[in-house]
Protein backbone atom coordinates (compact mmCIF):
# COMPACT_ATOMS: atom_id res chain seq x y z
CA UNK A 1 0.00 0.00 0.00
CA UNK A 2 2.82 2.39 0.91
CA UNK A 3 4.58 1.69 -2.41
CA UNK A 4 1.38 2.56 -4.25
CA UNK A 5 0.99 5.73 -2.21
CA UNK A 6 4.55 6.86 -2.94
CA UNK A 7 4.24 6.32 -6.68
CA UNK A 8 0.89 8.12 -6.86
CA UNK A 9 2.34 10.94 -4.75
CA UNK A 10 5.25 11.39 -7.16
CA UNK A 11 2.90 11.59 -10.11
CA UNK A 12 0.42 13.94 -8.40
CA UNK A 13 3.12 16.27 -7.10
CA UNK A 14 3.60 18.31 -10.28
CA UNK A 15 -0.09 19.02 -10.81
CA UNK A 16 -0.54 19.84 -7.10
CA UNK A 17 2.29 22.39 -7.15
CA UNK A 18 0.92 23.99 -10.30
CA UNK A 19 -2.53 24.30 -8.73
CA UNK A 20 -0.98 25.84 -5.59
CA UNK A 21 0.86 28.45 -7.66
CA UNK A 22 -2.21 29.25 -9.77
CA UNK A 23 -4.34 29.68 -6.65
CA UNK A 24 -1.80 32.14 -5.24
CA UNK A 25 -1.44 33.95 -8.56
CA UNK A 26 -5.18 34.44 -8.84
CA UNK A 27 -5.66 35.67 -5.30
CA UNK A 28 -8.56 38.12 -5.37
CA UNK A 29 -9.88 37.19 -8.80
CA UNK A 30 -13.61 36.63 -8.81
CA UNK A 31 -14.96 33.09 -9.08
CA UNK A 32 -11.52 31.55 -9.23
CA UNK A 33 -12.62 28.56 -7.17
CA UNK A 34 -15.11 27.69 -9.91
CA UNK A 35 -12.48 27.96 -12.62
CA UNK A 36 -9.88 25.97 -10.71
CA UNK A 37 -12.42 23.25 -9.90
CA UNK A 38 -13.56 23.16 -13.52
CA UNK A 39 -9.92 22.75 -14.60
CA UNK A 40 -9.38 19.88 -12.16
CA UNK A 41 -12.61 18.09 -13.11
CA UNK A 42 -11.89 18.44 -16.83
CA UNK A 43 -8.33 17.24 -16.20
CA UNK A 44 -9.48 14.14 -14.32
CA UNK A 45 -11.97 13.28 -17.06
CA UNK A 46 -9.25 13.85 -19.67
CA UNK A 47 -6.83 11.67 -17.70
CA UNK A 48 -9.31 8.79 -17.82
CA UNK A 49 -9.71 9.21 -21.57
CA UNK A 50 -5.95 9.41 -22.19
CA UNK A 51 -5.35 6.32 -20.07
CA UNK A 52 -8.09 4.47 -21.93
CA UNK A 53 -6.56 5.36 -25.29
CA UNK A 54 -2.96 4.96 -24.10
CA UNK A 55 -2.26 2.14 -26.57
CA UNK A 56 -3.66 4.11 -29.49
CA UNK A 57 -1.77 7.27 -28.58
CA UNK A 58 1.44 5.34 -28.03
CA UNK A 59 1.20 3.54 -31.39
CA UNK A 60 0.30 6.70 -33.32
CA UNK A 61 2.79 8.45 -35.63
CA UNK A 62 4.89 5.30 -36.06
CA UNK A 63 5.47 4.82 -32.33
CA UNK A 64 6.25 8.37 -31.27
CA UNK A 65 2.65 9.40 -30.55
CA UNK A 66 3.15 9.53 -26.80
CA UNK A 67 6.15 11.87 -27.05
CA UNK A 68 4.44 14.19 -29.53
CA UNK A 69 1.26 14.19 -27.44
CA UNK A 70 3.13 15.06 -24.23
CA UNK A 71 5.22 17.71 -25.94
CA UNK A 72 2.13 19.22 -27.56
CA UNK A 73 0.28 19.45 -24.25
CA UNK A 74 3.26 21.03 -22.54
CA UNK A 75 3.92 23.56 -25.30
CA UNK A 76 0.26 24.55 -25.28
CA UNK A 77 0.46 25.08 -21.51
CA UNK A 78 3.62 27.16 -22.02
CA UNK A 79 1.74 29.48 -24.40
CA UNK A 80 -1.18 29.79 -21.95
CA UNK A 81 1.14 30.60 -19.03
CA UNK A 82 3.07 33.18 -21.04
CA UNK A 83 -0.15 34.72 -22.26
CA UNK A 84 -1.48 34.91 -18.71
CA UNK A 85 1.63 36.76 -17.54
CA UNK A 86 1.45 39.31 -20.34
CA UNK A 87 -2.29 39.73 -19.85
CA UNK A 88 -2.00 40.21 -16.10
CA UNK A 89 0.79 42.73 -16.54
CA UNK A 90 -1.41 44.67 -18.90
CA UNK A 91 -4.66 44.52 -16.97
CA UNK A 92 -3.58 43.85 -13.39
CA UNK A 93 -3.78 47.43 -12.22
CA UNK A 94 -7.01 48.02 -14.10
CA UNK A 95 -8.48 45.04 -12.31
CA UNK A 96 -7.34 46.25 -8.91
CA UNK A 97 -9.03 49.58 -9.58
CA UNK A 98 -12.27 47.85 -10.42
CA UNK A 99 -12.22 45.47 -7.51
CA UNK A 100 -15.25 47.19 -6.01
CA UNK A 101 -17.19 46.90 -9.22
CA UNK A 102 -17.87 43.21 -8.98
CA UNK A 103 -19.38 42.76 -12.43
CA UNK A 104 -16.36 44.30 -14.13
CA UNK A 105 -13.95 42.29 -12.00
CA UNK A 106 -15.72 39.08 -12.95
CA UNK A 107 -15.55 39.95 -16.63
CA UNK A 108 -11.86 40.82 -16.52
CA UNK A 109 -10.93 38.00 -14.20
CA UNK A 110 -12.64 35.31 -16.20
CA UNK A 111 -10.45 35.87 -19.24
CA UNK A 112 -7.25 35.28 -17.34
CA UNK A 113 -8.80 32.47 -15.32
CA UNK A 114 -9.78 30.61 -18.48
CA UNK A 115 -6.13 30.35 -19.49
CA UNK A 116 -5.02 29.18 -16.06
CA UNK A 117 -7.92 26.73 -15.80
CA UNK A 118 -6.71 25.21 -19.09
CA UNK A 119 -3.19 24.94 -17.66
CA UNK A 120 -4.53 23.17 -14.57
CA UNK A 121 -6.66 20.88 -16.71
CA UNK A 122 -3.67 19.92 -18.86
CA UNK A 123 -1.39 19.32 -15.85
CA UNK A 124 -3.99 17.09 -14.20
CA UNK A 125 -4.65 15.28 -17.47
CA UNK A 126 -0.98 14.53 -18.12
CA UNK A 127 -0.03 13.41 -14.63
CA UNK A 128 -3.44 11.92 -13.90
CA UNK A 129 -3.40 9.63 -16.91
CA UNK A 130 -0.25 7.99 -15.57
CA UNK A 131 -1.85 7.58 -12.15
CA UNK A 132 -4.91 5.95 -13.74
CA UNK A 133 -2.71 3.61 -15.79
CA UNK A 134 -0.61 2.73 -12.76
CA UNK A 135 -3.59 2.06 -10.48
CA UNK A 136 -5.18 0.00 -13.21
CA UNK A 137 -1.96 -2.00 -13.38
CA UNK A 138 -1.96 -2.58 -9.63
CA UNK A 139 -5.60 -3.66 -9.82
CA UNK A 140 -4.73 -6.18 -12.53
CA UNK A 141 -1.71 -7.53 -10.64
CA UNK A 142 -3.50 -7.87 -7.30
CA UNK A 143 -7.18 -8.37 -8.03
CA UNK A 144 -7.84 -9.65 -4.50
CA UNK A 145 -7.07 -6.47 -2.62
CA UNK A 146 -8.82 -3.52 -4.23
CA UNK A 147 -9.11 -1.86 -0.82
CA UNK A 148 -5.35 -1.71 -0.38
CA UNK A 149 -4.89 -0.24 -3.81
CA UNK A 150 -7.60 2.35 -3.27
CA UNK A 151 -6.28 3.42 0.11
CA UNK A 152 -2.74 3.62 -1.27
CA UNK A 153 -3.94 5.72 -4.16
CA UNK A 154 -5.96 8.00 -1.89
CA UNK A 155 -3.05 8.40 0.53
CA UNK A 156 -0.78 9.40 -2.37
CA UNK A 157 -3.37 11.80 -3.73
CA UNK A 158 -3.90 13.34 -0.30
CA UNK A 159 -0.17 13.80 0.31
CA UNK A 160 0.15 15.49 -3.06
CA UNK A 161 -2.77 17.77 -2.28
CA UNK A 162 -1.17 18.70 1.05
CA UNK A 163 2.04 19.74 -0.71
CA UNK A 164 -0.03 21.88 -3.11
CA UNK A 165 -1.83 23.44 -0.16
CA UNK A 166 1.47 24.15 1.61
CA UNK A 167 2.74 25.82 -1.55
CA UNK A 168 -0.37 28.00 -1.65
CA UNK A 169 -0.29 28.86 2.04
CA UNK A 170 3.43 29.61 1.85
CA UNK A 171 2.93 31.98 -1.06
CA UNK A 172 0.12 33.78 0.74
CA UNK A 173 2.54 34.68 3.50
CA UNK A 174 4.27 36.98 1.07
CA UNK A 175 2.89 40.49 1.47
CA UNK A 176 0.26 41.29 -1.13
CA UNK A 177 2.48 44.03 -2.50
CA UNK A 178 5.07 41.51 -3.66
CA UNK A 179 2.84 38.51 -4.24
CA UNK A 180 2.03 39.45 -7.83
CA UNK A 181 5.72 39.86 -8.75
CA UNK A 182 6.60 36.56 -7.09
CA UNK A 183 3.84 34.55 -8.76
CA UNK A 184 4.63 36.16 -12.12
CA UNK A 185 8.20 34.95 -11.84
CA UNK A 186 7.12 31.51 -10.65
CA UNK A 187 4.80 31.16 -13.63
CA UNK A 188 7.58 32.30 -15.97
CA UNK A 189 9.97 29.67 -14.57
CA UNK A 190 7.21 27.04 -14.61
CA UNK A 191 6.60 27.75 -18.31
CA UNK A 192 10.33 27.68 -19.14
CA UNK A 193 10.72 24.35 -17.37
CA UNK A 194 7.75 22.92 -19.26
CA UNK A 195 9.28 24.06 -22.55
CA UNK A 196 12.49 22.25 -21.62
CA UNK A 197 10.52 19.10 -20.77
CA UNK A 198 8.68 19.33 -24.08
CA UNK A 199 12.04 19.60 -25.86
CA UNK A 200 13.09 16.46 -23.99
CA UNK A 201 10.08 14.56 -25.36
CA UNK A 202 10.67 15.80 -28.92
CA UNK A 203 14.31 14.81 -28.60
CA UNK A 204 13.30 11.38 -27.35
CA UNK A 205 11.05 11.04 -30.41
CA UNK A 206 14.08 11.94 -32.52
CA UNK A 207 12.30 15.02 -33.86
CA UNK A 208 14.83 17.42 -32.38
CA UNK A 209 18.60 16.93 -32.14
CA UNK A 210 20.04 17.02 -28.60
CA UNK A 211 22.71 19.50 -29.85
CA UNK A 212 24.78 18.60 -26.79
CA UNK A 213 23.98 15.31 -25.05
CA UNK A 214 24.64 16.63 -21.55
CA UNK A 215 25.38 20.26 -20.75
CA UNK A 216 26.15 19.53 -17.11
CA UNK A 217 25.55 16.84 -14.52
CA UNK A 218 24.23 17.75 -11.09
CA UNK A 219 22.67 14.37 -10.32
CA UNK A 220 25.21 13.99 -7.51
CA UNK A 221 23.76 17.05 -5.76
CA UNK A 222 20.03 16.64 -6.47
CA UNK A 223 18.90 13.56 -8.39
CA UNK A 224 16.05 14.36 -10.70
CA UNK A 225 13.98 11.33 -9.75
CA UNK A 226 14.13 12.13 -6.03
CA UNK A 227 11.07 13.87 -4.60
CA UNK A 228 13.05 17.07 -4.10
CA UNK A 229 14.31 16.82 -7.68
CA UNK A 230 10.73 16.51 -8.89
CA UNK A 231 9.65 19.55 -6.92
CA UNK A 232 12.54 21.53 -8.38
CA UNK A 233 11.73 20.24 -11.85
CA UNK A 234 8.21 21.63 -11.61
CA UNK A 235 9.12 24.90 -9.92
CA UNK A 236 12.20 25.98 -11.85
CA UNK A 237 12.50 23.36 -14.59
CA UNK A 238 15.42 21.56 -12.94
CA UNK A 239 16.97 18.80 -15.06
CA UNK A 240 20.06 17.06 -13.71
CA UNK A 241 21.43 16.13 -17.16
CA UNK A 242 20.00 18.74 -19.50
CA UNK A 243 20.76 18.41 -23.19
CA UNK A 244 21.66 21.43 -25.27
CA UNK A 245 18.23 21.68 -26.87
CA UNK A 246 16.54 21.65 -23.44
CA UNK A 247 18.68 24.53 -22.21
CA UNK A 248 17.95 26.36 -25.47
CA UNK A 249 14.17 25.89 -25.13
CA UNK A 250 14.34 27.00 -21.51
CA UNK A 251 16.29 30.15 -22.33
CA UNK A 252 14.20 31.08 -25.37
CA UNK A 253 10.94 30.68 -23.40
CA UNK A 254 12.22 32.63 -20.42
CA UNK A 255 13.54 35.49 -22.56
CA UNK A 256 10.42 35.55 -24.78
CA UNK A 257 8.02 35.80 -21.84
CA UNK A 258 10.06 38.54 -20.16
CA UNK A 259 10.36 40.48 -23.43
CA UNK A 260 6.68 40.09 -24.30
CA UNK A 261 5.75 41.30 -20.83
CA UNK A 262 7.97 44.36 -21.30
CA UNK A 263 6.70 45.04 -24.81
CA UNK A 264 3.00 44.48 -24.44
CA UNK A 265 2.53 44.62 -20.70
CA UNK A 266 2.97 48.34 -20.23
CA UNK A 267 1.66 49.55 -23.59
CA UNK A 268 -1.87 50.19 -22.43
CA UNK A 269 -1.11 52.79 -19.74
CA UNK A 270 -3.22 55.42 -21.52
CA UNK A 271 -5.86 52.77 -22.00
CA UNK A 272 -6.27 52.14 -18.30
CA UNK A 273 -7.75 55.49 -17.38
CA UNK A 274 -10.63 55.36 -19.81
CA UNK A 275 -12.98 52.92 -18.15
CA UNK A 276 -12.80 54.88 -14.89
CA UNK A 277 -13.82 58.07 -16.59
CA UNK A 278 -16.65 56.30 -18.29
CA UNK A 279 -17.90 55.17 -14.93
CA UNK A 280 -17.70 58.57 -13.33
CA UNK A 281 -19.89 60.29 -15.91
CA UNK B 1 2.86 37.91 -30.15
CA UNK B 2 4.18 38.12 -33.70
CA UNK B 3 7.59 36.98 -32.48
CA UNK B 4 5.93 34.07 -30.75
CA UNK B 5 4.01 33.10 -33.86
CA UNK B 6 7.18 33.37 -35.93
CA UNK B 7 9.01 31.22 -33.41
CA UNK B 8 6.25 28.66 -33.42
CA UNK B 9 6.09 28.65 -37.18
CA UNK B 10 9.83 28.09 -37.36
CA UNK B 11 9.49 25.32 -34.88
CA UNK B 12 6.68 23.66 -36.81
CA UNK B 13 8.68 23.92 -40.03
CA UNK B 14 11.73 22.46 -38.31
CA UNK B 15 9.63 19.65 -36.88
CA UNK B 16 8.13 18.92 -40.27
CA UNK B 17 11.60 18.81 -41.83
CA UNK B 18 12.80 16.39 -39.19
CA UNK B 19 9.75 14.24 -39.70
CA UNK B 20 10.38 14.23 -43.41
CA UNK B 21 14.10 13.50 -43.05
CA UNK B 22 13.92 11.04 -40.14
CA UNK B 23 12.35 7.98 -41.80
CA UNK B 24 14.59 8.42 -44.85
CA UNK B 25 17.70 8.32 -42.69
CA UNK B 26 16.53 5.31 -40.75
CA UNK B 27 16.31 3.24 -43.93
CA UNK B 28 19.84 4.14 -45.03
CA UNK B 29 21.82 3.49 -41.86
CA UNK B 30 21.28 0.01 -40.42
CA UNK B 31 20.39 1.05 -36.84
CA UNK B 32 21.76 -1.14 -34.04
CA UNK B 33 18.65 -2.55 -32.38
CA UNK B 34 18.42 -4.22 -28.99
CA UNK B 35 15.51 -5.84 -27.20
CA UNK B 36 14.25 -5.19 -23.68
CA UNK B 37 11.31 -6.88 -22.00
CA UNK B 38 9.43 -5.76 -18.91
CA UNK B 39 7.67 -8.56 -17.07
CA UNK B 40 6.35 -8.87 -13.50
CA UNK B 41 8.02 -5.67 -12.41
CA UNK B 42 11.45 -6.55 -13.77
CA UNK B 43 13.49 -5.85 -16.90
CA UNK B 44 15.03 -8.62 -19.01
CA UNK B 45 17.95 -8.35 -19.61
CA UNK B 46 18.99 -6.04 -16.82
CA UNK B 47 22.23 -5.13 -18.53
CA UNK B 48 22.42 -3.96 -22.12
CA UNK B 49 25.82 -3.46 -23.73
CA UNK B 50 26.32 -1.08 -26.62
CA UNK B 51 29.41 0.34 -28.33
CA UNK B 52 30.33 3.95 -27.62
CA UNK B 53 29.63 6.68 -30.16
CA UNK B 54 26.92 4.76 -32.02
CA UNK B 55 23.27 5.59 -32.42
CA UNK B 56 21.11 2.70 -31.30
CA UNK B 57 17.54 1.70 -30.73
CA UNK B 58 15.94 -0.30 -27.93
CA UNK B 59 12.69 -2.07 -28.69
CA UNK B 60 10.77 -2.45 -25.43
CA UNK B 61 7.99 -4.94 -24.89
CA UNK B 62 5.87 -4.82 -21.78
CA UNK B 63 4.52 -8.29 -21.14
CA UNK B 64 2.68 -7.06 -18.06
CA UNK B 65 0.78 -7.54 -15.94
CA UNK B 66 -0.15 -3.88 -15.95
CA UNK B 67 1.64 -0.90 -17.45
CA UNK B 68 5.27 0.06 -16.94
CA UNK B 69 7.13 3.30 -17.45
CA UNK B 70 10.67 3.09 -18.72
CA UNK B 71 12.54 5.98 -17.18
CA UNK B 72 16.11 7.16 -17.11
CA UNK B 73 16.98 10.63 -15.95
CA UNK B 74 20.60 9.99 -16.91
CA UNK B 75 19.50 9.45 -20.49
CA UNK B 76 16.58 11.88 -20.46
CA UNK B 77 14.03 9.24 -21.40
CA UNK B 78 10.59 8.36 -20.09
CA UNK B 79 8.03 6.25 -21.85
CA UNK B 80 4.83 4.65 -20.60
CA UNK B 81 3.95 1.21 -21.96
CA UNK B 82 0.56 -0.33 -21.39
CA UNK B 83 0.50 -4.10 -20.86
CA UNK B 84 1.14 -6.03 -24.06
CA UNK B 85 2.55 -3.00 -25.89
CA UNK B 86 5.80 -2.92 -27.83
CA UNK B 87 7.46 0.40 -28.56
CA UNK B 88 10.94 1.76 -29.10
CA UNK B 89 13.39 4.44 -28.04
CA UNK B 90 16.26 5.80 -30.12
CA UNK B 91 19.43 6.78 -28.30
CA UNK B 92 21.96 9.32 -29.50
CA UNK B 93 25.63 8.20 -29.49
CA UNK B 94 26.84 7.89 -25.89
CA UNK B 95 30.19 8.24 -24.18
CA UNK B 96 31.57 5.12 -22.42
CA UNK B 97 30.04 4.56 -19.01
CA UNK B 98 27.10 3.04 -17.18
CA UNK B 99 23.67 4.59 -17.52
CA UNK B 100 20.94 3.38 -15.21
CA UNK B 101 17.27 3.07 -16.04
CA UNK B 102 14.30 1.94 -14.00
CA UNK B 103 10.60 1.15 -14.18
CA UNK B 104 8.73 4.03 -12.62
CA UNK B 105 5.81 1.79 -11.67
CA UNK B 106 8.05 -0.82 -9.99
CA UNK B 107 10.98 1.30 -8.84
CA UNK B 108 12.24 -1.25 -6.28
CA UNK B 109 12.60 -4.22 -8.59
CA UNK B 110 12.61 -2.95 -12.16
CA UNK B 111 16.16 -1.70 -12.50
CA UNK B 112 18.66 -2.02 -15.28
CA UNK B 113 21.65 -0.39 -16.90
CA UNK B 114 23.03 0.36 -20.30
CA UNK B 115 26.77 -0.23 -20.38
CA UNK B 116 28.51 1.73 -23.11
CA UNK B 117 31.97 0.50 -24.06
Amino acid sequence: MLATAIIVFREVLEAALIIGIVLAATQGLARRANWVSAGIVAGVAGAGLVAWFADTISAALAGIGQEVFNAGIMLFAVVMLGWHNVWMKRHGREMAQHMRDLGQAVKLGSRSMTMLAVVIGLAVLREGSEVVLFLYGVAVAQPDSPGLMLSGGLLGLLSGAIVGLLMYRGLLRISSRHLFAVTTWMITLLASGMAAQAAGFLMQADLLPPLVQSMWDTSGIVAQNSVFGRVLQTLIGYVDHPSGIQVLFYAVTLISIVLLMRLYGSMSSSHKVQPIRAMET
Amino acid sequence: MRAMIARRTQFIVATALWLAAGPGLAVGEELLTLKLTARNGRFYPETIEVPAGTRFKIVITNEGPGPEEFESSELNKEKVLAAGVTSFLVFAPLKPGTYRFFGEFHPDTAQGRIVVK
